[in-house]
Formats: C-alpha cells, structure tokens, sequence
C-alpha cells in the first residue's frame, strides 16, 4: 500500500506552492510520485530518491581524491577553519529553512564572518532601493483576487515561476476577478520575445539595458511632461497610451525579476520602479513584488534582517553589523581577494558567480553543505551532503510576498543524514569551545 | 605643521581596516603612540606599527599636523576617515572610503581610489590625480545625505554613481564619468569634462550637472530649455540647458519649481 499526502510545499522557488501532493511508500522511506507541482518542482522532489545521492561527508585529499569522513570529522574541520579565519564568508542560505538560518547565524557571530544570501546575485539590488524610498507591496492573495492589471518587468515566470501565472496573476478567478485572464491586463516589458511575453496584452520590446530609461519616461508620461520621440527603443506615443492602460486599472501590480535587478542600473532600476508604483497610487491602487528565485531567499532576509538589521551582505567582522554592498558582498569579497575562508550552504555560488570569484572559493579552505554535487561542493575541500529540506526535513520557509509557510517533512532521509540544522548546531557547539564563547 | 610619514613595509595578506589614519586621531601623538593607534586585518585586531613603518611626531592639533602615506597601501581602507582638518598625501593607489565623512583639510591622492571615496563629505578638499572608482562623493548606503560640502578634483574617470543623494559642494572630473550622476541629488555640482555615459541626474530633485563632452544617452526627463554662456573653471563656452528630471518631484522656492539642470556644451 501507498500513502499520499496532500497540501504539501514545493521546496523550489520562491512561489512555494502549497497544494502539492506526493505519494509515497507504506514505510514512508521511498517517495513515489509527485502531482500538482510543475516540473522542476517535481524534479526536486524525485530527485532526493536518486540512487547516486552522496550520502557521507567527503573531505578532498592531496591528490585530489574524495575521502568519506564521518559527521563529527566534518564538523571538526568546519569549526576549525571558522575559528582560525580572519575573514570567513558564509554564503547561501536560500535554500535551508529559517531555523538553520538562525543558527548559522549565532556561528557568523561567534566567528566574527561576513554573511550573505544568493540576493548577491539576484534581489539584493531590490534590498537596496527598498532600504533608499520603501515599498508599497501587498499578498499574492490580494493580487489573485483584485489585480486587473499585471506587468512583468524583466521577468519570465512562464519557465522561472511556472505556477506563478496559474496560481496568482494571471489565470486564476479571484474575488474581485472572476473572469480570470480576461479581467486583467497583462504588459510585460522584456527586451526578448518570451513564453510569458507571447501572453501580453502588451509587450513592450524595450533596448537592452533602457529600463532605468523607461520607467522614468512612464513617470514623466503620468505628470503629462514632455518626452522625446523614442525612449529605449519604445515611440512616445506607446509610452503614454501604457502609462493610460496603467493608471486606468483598479489594482495594479509590478513584478519584477533578474532582467531588472541585475542589469545596466541594477538598484537604481527597482528604485524608479517603485517610485513609479509611488506615482500611481495617485491614480489607483498599486504595489509591487520582486519575484523572489530560491524558495526561501526571502527567509534568509528575514532572518538576516530580524537579528543582524541589515537583509544580506552583512559584515561582522568588527563584531558588530555593517552593511555595504560593493564592499561587504560576496563577489567582491571573492573577487577582491579580502576573505580566507568560504563556507557554502544551500546555494550554488560555483555555478552562479562570476568565475573570478569561484577561483577565489578554490584558492582558500572551504566547506559546502549541500544535498546535491554542485559545481561548488566539486570546487570546495569538504563537501557535507545533508537531508533535502523541504522534502525530508521540515521548517519555515517565507514565500516571495513575505508570507511565512511552514515547509513539511515527507519521507524519510537515507539513514543516518543529519539536516541543515543538526549539522548546524554541532558545529556551533565546537566553535564555542575553540573561542571560549559563552 | 608637522609632518609624519608612515611607510608600508608588511603588506597585509588581506585587506586593513586603517580608520585611525587620519589627522585627527594622530594630533598630539608621538610615532611610538601612533604606533600604537588600533587597525584590524579582518576580525583580527591589530596595531598600526605592525604593517607601517612610522617616522616623525604629529603636531598638537590636527591642522597641525601632516601624513605622508608611502608605499605599497592598495589594500588599506579608510584613509583620512572623518578628518576635520590638516593635511594628508598618499604617494600611490589606494582602496576604498578614502576621506570619507571628511568635514576638513586636504587629501590628495598621487594614484587611483577605489570605491567609496569622500562618502558623505562635509568639507574639505579632495583631489584624486588618478581615476575614482563607483560612489565617489555619494550617501553611505541607505543614506539619504550624500556629500553635503567641499571640493573633490579627479584628474582620472570616474566611476559609476558619482554624487548619488548629494546636497552640496562641488566635483569636478577631468576625465569621462560612467553611468548614473547625481541620483536623487538634492543640491550640488558636478562637472564633467571628457564624455558622460547614461543615466545623468535620474531622479534628480535639485543640483547641476556640466558636461563638456558627449552625453550616448539622455535621460527621458530633462527637457530642453534653450541655450546659456557660462563660466566654468574659466572657460567660457555656449551650453544646451535641460532642467529635470521632470518624473520627480520638486520643490518650491518663492513660489517656483525649481528643477535640476543639466548643461551641454554645444
């Protein structure tokens, strides 16, 4: 016999869909099949039960070879590298749940580290402008069941998010929306022809690297001031009929992805963004929603944020909290050469970073922490498989909109795994001892 | 004035944290107590007679006194920190937040800077005979006051976000600019007398931007405004005048909006 459990939370991206259901074998150690989530959703789900899964900790020797070593050697070797560094980075955090957060978290503390989440290449941009003039934002609750307009910006949840558009924006009948698709207006701003794009009321093909330009040129066309002919490839004349498509709605909203965050203008980008959701809230109702990547990055802000004030890019080697980005993020740090030792969790720097930086993680001791072989654990010296959260472990995770859900526990990890956090707190415990903290 | 000269002579295998290499917190010190002053290589505290080589003593005030940074101190962060008055000459290339806060005296910098440079300047002159890297004269992040007073001269580029949330003085760049000038500014001037990149005086509320090269693209918000002579820096030439950015909002003085300016030169 098989058992399925529904209302189960995708542990993929940032839209954390909690409608998934997975079936499961009677001793609950096999997980079977997976319905309701989308591919990848799926894809993370079966992957946990693949047969080459690295279940032991492996420490890299001199001849380049893998050697298993046992929990508690691993987490010897983590604390030691923690306590004689002078600038450790601790990076990742995205994916892991909240309460491995925190206690990485007091680690970062007792070792004096710098800490950053994957925002450095992704929202952190986004934190930045929020912390320069705020941000008017709302549920995805509130978008399914009241907004009639919707513009993607530099985004493609059609293949990044792909529920997003069934679960929230722009196919669902919500109260206030109950014909679904035709009750709202969808513009979507991107310099490619896109899956999301091909849905558009309004597509707006907008020069690579102009968006800074643009949304200054729609903030212009709301106040009825002069425009040039053309603004990012885009005539004025279509400027002003969106910025009328806009203000004319009843709710609107701006989500906003990494073709904003990380292109030309970065921050100053989203800053204009919601200076321009700013500006239609003297018309109608707006907010606007970064589209969060990893399924608890936001958590990783959060966590960041409630016990350090600063959301990522957090530098605590005064002993204090400072926050720069440019000097206290990640790539800089490894680019620059400022840390000596590089400690991963639930991210994959090696794969995302620049390579300058991954040659950085490779020229210092390091240690990933990491269900899956990665680019990082093959570049790191020790590499600690642990259980998959989300699948086999539980915890708090927060959805893109700042949400909190709380992640389940479906099967069973392979025997004798530790979690995220098990693994956490033994190396916490040791550090104390090597720096006599309390 | 007296002149002290500190000489790098064991490179930091990192990068330190020198903001104790300022006028301020050397007056009244003899080398052996500057010596003494607190850097930090990472979390790792240290002293500043273990990566520099001290000679002289410091006058009794700040304005007393002088520094001659020598040697190899690319690594060194925090140069002239907060410094209120004196002066200081660094002989080559530097890191980042190289007078920042500073509120007087003069920093002139025989190389190039990095990031961060005069951060929230109050007064003072800084001058930069290489190239500045992104931020110079800009607001700490998430600050709102940007550099508020002094002068800074870059006889190099610049980098990107030159004068971001500033309230006042003046920077002066010989050489190009890279994107975004005078984001949010709310007062000052920046001049720029090679070639500008993109996105000048986004957002701008109040200030003045000159440009004396070529401009790839202007930013949808600053509307022609007819043409003017001025005087900068004594030359005397015809500008193209823009005033923006019309998608922010602005203030009213004696019953006129008053708007950014952004000037050409034709």
């Amino acid at each position: 016999m098989t058992k399925t459990i529904t209302d189960v939370i995708c542990p993929f991206c940032g839209t954390l869909c909690d409608d998934v259901e997975v079936v499961v074998s009677d001793d609950g150690k096999k997980l079977l099949e997976v319905a309701n989530a989308c591919v990848i959703g799926t894809e993370k789900f079966l992957h946990s039960q693949s047969a080459d899964r690295v279940t032991k900790p492996r420490l890299r020797q001199a001849d380049g070879s893998w050697k298993d070593i046992s929990y508690d050697e691993a987490a010897d070797y983590t604390a030691k590298m923690l306590a004689g560094a002078k600038k450790p980075l601790m990076y990742g955090w995205s994916s892991t749940n909240c309460e491995a957060q925190s206690v990485g978290n007091e680690i970062a503390e007792i070792a004096k580290a710098c800490c950053d989440n994957t925002a450095a290449v992704c929202h952190g941009t986004t934190l930045i402008a929020v912390q320069d003039i705020g941000l008017p934002t709302c549920t995805l609750g509130e978008v399914k069941n009241r907004a009639d307009r919707v513009i993607f910006w530099g985004c493609n949840p059609a293949h990044a998010h792909p529920r997003h558009m069934s679960r929230y924006s722009i196919f669902p009948r919500g109260f206030f929306t109950g014909k679904g698709q035709m009750s709202r207006k969808l513009v979507v701003v991107d310099p490619r022809c896109t899956d999301t794009s091909k849905m558009a009321d309004v597509h707006l093909q907008i020069e690579q690297g102009r968006d800074y330009e643009l949304l200054n040129a729609l903030r212009v066309a709301l106040k009825g001031e002069w425009l040039p002919d053309s603004v990012a490839g885009i005539p004025a004349e279509k400027i002003r009929e969106v910025a009328d498509i806009l203000k004319s709605g009843r709710f609107g909203i701006i989500f906003f992805g990494m073709g904003v965050t990380q292109s030309l203008s970065k921050n100053h980008n989203i800053d204009e963004a919601i200076a321009l959701t700013k500006d239609l809230n003297e018309y109608t109702k707006y907010s606007i929603m970064p589209m969060r990547g990893h399924y608890n990055v936001t958590g990783s802000g959060e966590v960041f944020a409630w016990q350090f004030g600063f959301p990522y890019s957090v530098d605590l080697t005064r002993g204090f909290a400072r926050y720069n980005p440019g000097d206290s993020s990640s790539i800089d740090l490894l680019t620059r050469g400022e840390v000596d030792a590089m400690f991963t969790i639930g991210s994959d720097p090696g794969a995302h970073f620049p390579i300058s930086a991954v040659k950085g993680i490779a020229k210092v001791d390091s240690v990933c922490i990491d269900p899956h072989l990665t680019p990082t654990s093959g570049v790191s010296k020790l590499h600690v498989p642990v259980a998959f959260n989300g699948v086999e472990c539980g915890g708090n995770c927060y959805r893109m909109d700042n949400v909190p859900i709380d992640c389940r526990k479906v099967v069973e990890p392979p025997e004798g795994m530790l979690t995220d956090e098990q693994f956490l707190v033994m190396v916490r415990d040791r550090l104390r001892k090597l720096k006599g903290a309390a | 004035m007296e002149t002290v000269t500190i000489t790098m002579k064991n490179a930091p295998a990192l990068y330190l944290e020198a903001d104790t290499i300022s006028t301020d917190a050397f007056a009244g010190k003899n080398a052996a107590q500057i010596a003494e002053l607190p850097v930090f290589e990472g979390n790792n505290p240290s002293t500043l007679g273990k990566y520099f080589e001290i000679s002289g003593n410091a006058g009794a005030t700040s304005a007393d006194t002088k520094i001659v940074v020598k040697g190899d101190v690319k690594k060194v962060k925090y140069l002239g920190f907060k410094m209120t008055a004196g002066e200081m000459v660094i002989e080559g290339s530097t890191d980042q937040y190289v007078g920042a806060w500073m509120n007087g005296g003069k920093i002139l910098v025989k190389g190039d800077v990095a990031a961060f440079a005069a951060t929230a300047m109050k007064g003072g002159e800084l001058t930069i005979e290489g190239n500045a890297g992104n931020y110079l004269g800009a607001a700490y992040r998430g600050d709102w006051r940007g550099m508020s007073g002094g002068k800074i001269l870059v006889k190099g580029n610049a980098g990107s976000d030159t004068g971001m949330y500033m309230l006042g003085g003046e920077i002066v760049i010989n050489g190009d600019s890279e994107v975004h000038v005078m984001t949010h500014a709310e007062g000052g001037k920046v001049v720029i007398k090679g070639n500008a990149k993109s996105k000048l005086g986004g957002q701008m509320v109040e200030g003045t931007i000159i440009v004396f090269g070529s401009i790839d693209v202007m930013m949808p918000g600053y509307k022609p405004n007819g043409e003017v002579e001025l005087e900068v820096d004594g030359t005397k030439a015809r500008f193209a005048h823009f005033i923006g950015d019309m998608g922010e909002r602005h203030k009213k003085k004696k019953g006129v909006v008053v708007y950014g300016n952004l000037y050409k030169k034709i």
